[in-house]
């Protein structure tokens, strides 16, 4: 079993055909996998809509409106569901970056009357056990059918309505900031097509 | 101000071996000695923050704008490992007694899960920027050494401690380490 | 040249002697990381033992191609081009493991285990005894994390593979999903596999 010597040539030669070689091996799984990955993407979002809005009949994820909006650095995405081309309702996604581990998003669905239908949690890395009950029937209960204009999103410890998660504070004032930022680009949208 | 916030949350709430589990092979490997500690933790600080810098250009800059993201594991890796060899190198020439007492310990900051970590972890910062994930980096290395410096504290008074035959060793270690991440997961109302 | 150890020895001592985990230290990070729940705890342990089979496999079969000098680097290489295709593959075809590994996955390329087995037994044995001994360690660092990740579930979420047997609201040790619950269950496990060992 002997060992290629380590002359100056070889170790480059040997580097650069490894190298090569798996650059090009990776160039072609990037290329497999880059469709499975973004169906995989739209799959969740479409579920996350059906949860939020009721049934619908027409593409919303097809049919996403990017707003550019003040409150947030990226665009934000609107879905409207139809049923027989009347608008039943309109998913926007909001996020707040002020949870306890980062970011928090999720899709808010509004019925045409400005009152939350559901609430589905897209992305967050809070505490398991803790944090992570906001993704618990419990804590949205309290969010169904509630119009954010009468409904304060603040935990009740900050003067607002929001039956925060008990040791999960952090937690929940992020959640109820991303639903206040997914009702004012709502608020914004619809006015301005009035 | 966020940058106090990066810090503070770094140091104690995120702690990078305390509550992220990065960095646990030199924190259990290294931490006997307070001054191997030290040592380790400087090294780990210099590597961290040249490795960050790097990476985070290189990913900006190359990566990114190529659509080549999928490189970003191996490519961060071997810009790691080349700037331990030259740490290596360098510390031969400028520090001899410190490159021996560091001995083995260098090579394997290549593998420390908190150097690779912390290059990914800076790619995702909110409004991330060059200056944000540099202070990033040098943030968590002040996390790294505070967690490894007063774990070898408490190791060497446990020395001369009567332990229990089966405890000795790995695990009281680990339990330990758990104590000294539950006494930090106390800083969590800090933020 | 005689094979100091049969394949099945080869084998097993990834499992109990030479437990990558409970014995070498090696792996510590995705180890505590990812165990809050037996599902991660295995999913994690899977994808390491892929690699790990994988690297073991190409290094064995090109080590007398690679100059001694660079065998280090070129290992790098080789470990992290499979690690980043567990990462595609992971997100393309599992996303819910993916988001529950995180970070986790690209740093398999920095687990001491897959590099250590590289230098240590693929580039000095022949390609048979080199796969024996990526799935033997495999095998054993996928079995300490599945046993540890379930630790950690079941005192910590009162649940089992997300099969629960208490109510959602029941009380649980919560500590153990939590930092210091991993290292606290790791340090105990460690204690009983070294008594179980002793007695093999």
């Amino acid at each position: 079993m002997s060992k290629k010597e380590s002359t100056f040539l070889n170790m480059i030669i040997s580097l650069f055909v490894i190298t090569i070689i798996a650059g090009v091996s990776l160039g072609f799984i990037n290329d497999l996998t880059k469709g499975p990955i973004a169906k995989a993407k739209l799959e969740r979002k479409v579920n996350a809509i059906k949860q939020v809005l009721p049934e619908f009949n027409n593409n919303p994820a097809e049919q996403v409106k990017l707003i550019k909006s003040d409150m947030a650095k990226d665009s934000i995405e609107i879905y409207t569901g139809m049923m027989d081309l009347m608008s039943i309702g309109t998913a926007v996604i909001g996020y707040s970056e002020k949870g306890y581990s980062g970011l928090v998003k999720i899709m808010v669905g509004f019925n045409p009357d400005g009152s939350i239908k559901n609430i589905v949690v897209l992305e967050q890395k809070e505490t398991p056990g803790l944090g992570t009950k906001m993704k618990g029937e419990k804590f949205m209960r309290q969010f169904r059918g509630e119009k954010p204009s009468e409904f304060n999103l603040k935990p009740e410890k900050d003067g607002g309505d929001i039956d925060a998660i008990a040791g999960a504070t952090i937690s929940s004032r992020a959640f109820g900031e991303a639903t206040q930022m997914a009702y004012d680009v709502f608020v914004e949208t619809t006015q301005s097509k009035n | 101000m966020e940058y106090i916030l990066i810090l503070i949350a770094a140091v104690f709430v995120n702690n990078i071996v305390l509550s992220q589990f990065l960095g646990i092979c030199p924190f259990l490997g290294v931490s006997n000695k307070v001054s191997t500690s030290i040592g380790m933790s400087g090294a780990v600080l210099f590597v961290m923050t040249i490795a960050t810098t790097v990476t985070y250009l290189l990913h900006e800059y190359i990566l990114m704008p190529a659509g080549l993201n999928y490189l970003r594991t191996i490519t961060f890796i071997l810009v790691i490992a080349a700037l331990v060899q030259m740490v290596e190198i360098i510390l031969k020439k400028v520090s001899p007694p410190l490159y021996q007492a560091l001995g083995v310990f260098l090579p394997l900051i290549t593998t420390n899960c908190a150097v690779l970590g912390v290059a990914i972890l800076a790619l995702g910062l909110e409004n991330s920027s060059l200056v944000k994930a540099v202070f990033f980096a040098i943030s968590n290395s002040i996390g790294f050494a505070l967690a490894l410096i007063v774990f070898a504290s408490i190791r060497e008074q446990l020395e001369l401690a009567n332990i229990p035959e089966g405890m000795k060793g790995v695990p009281i270690n680990l339990l330990v380490a758990g104590l000294l991440s539950l006494a930090f997961l106390g800083f969590t109302a800090l933020v | 040249m005689a094979e100091k150890l049969t394949q099945k020895e080869n084998f097993l001592k990834g499992i109990i002697k030479d437990n990558p985990v409970f014995v070498m230290l090696l792996g510590m990070c995705p180890t505590l990381g990812v165990t809050s729940s037996a599902f991660n705890g295995l999913g994690m342990g899977v994808a390491t033992l892929f690699v790990l089979l994988m690297s073991n496999i190409v290094v064995s079969l090109i080590k007398s191609q690679i100059p001694s000098k660079v065998r280090i680097p070129a290992f790098i290489i080789i470990i992290a081009s499979f690690v980043t295709i567990v990462e595609m593959v992971l997100e393309a075809y599992i996303p819910f493991l993916f988001e529950q590994l995180g970070i986790f996955i690209p740093l398999i390329v920095v687990n001491c285990l897959i590099l250590g087995r590289a230098e240590a037994f693929a580039s000095k044995n022949h390609l048979w005894s080199s796969i024996v001994d990526a799935l033997g360690m495999g095998i054993g660092f996928t079995i300490a994390l599945t046993l540890l990740g379930a630790v950690r579930e079941i005192l910590g979420s009162g649940s089992l593979f997300d099969f629960r047997f208490v109510s959602e609201d029941a009380n649980t040790l919560l500590l153990f999903i939590l930092p210091p619950g991993a290292f606290i269950a790791l340090a105990y496990l460690s204690v009983l596999f070294k008594k179980v060992s002793k007695t093999n």
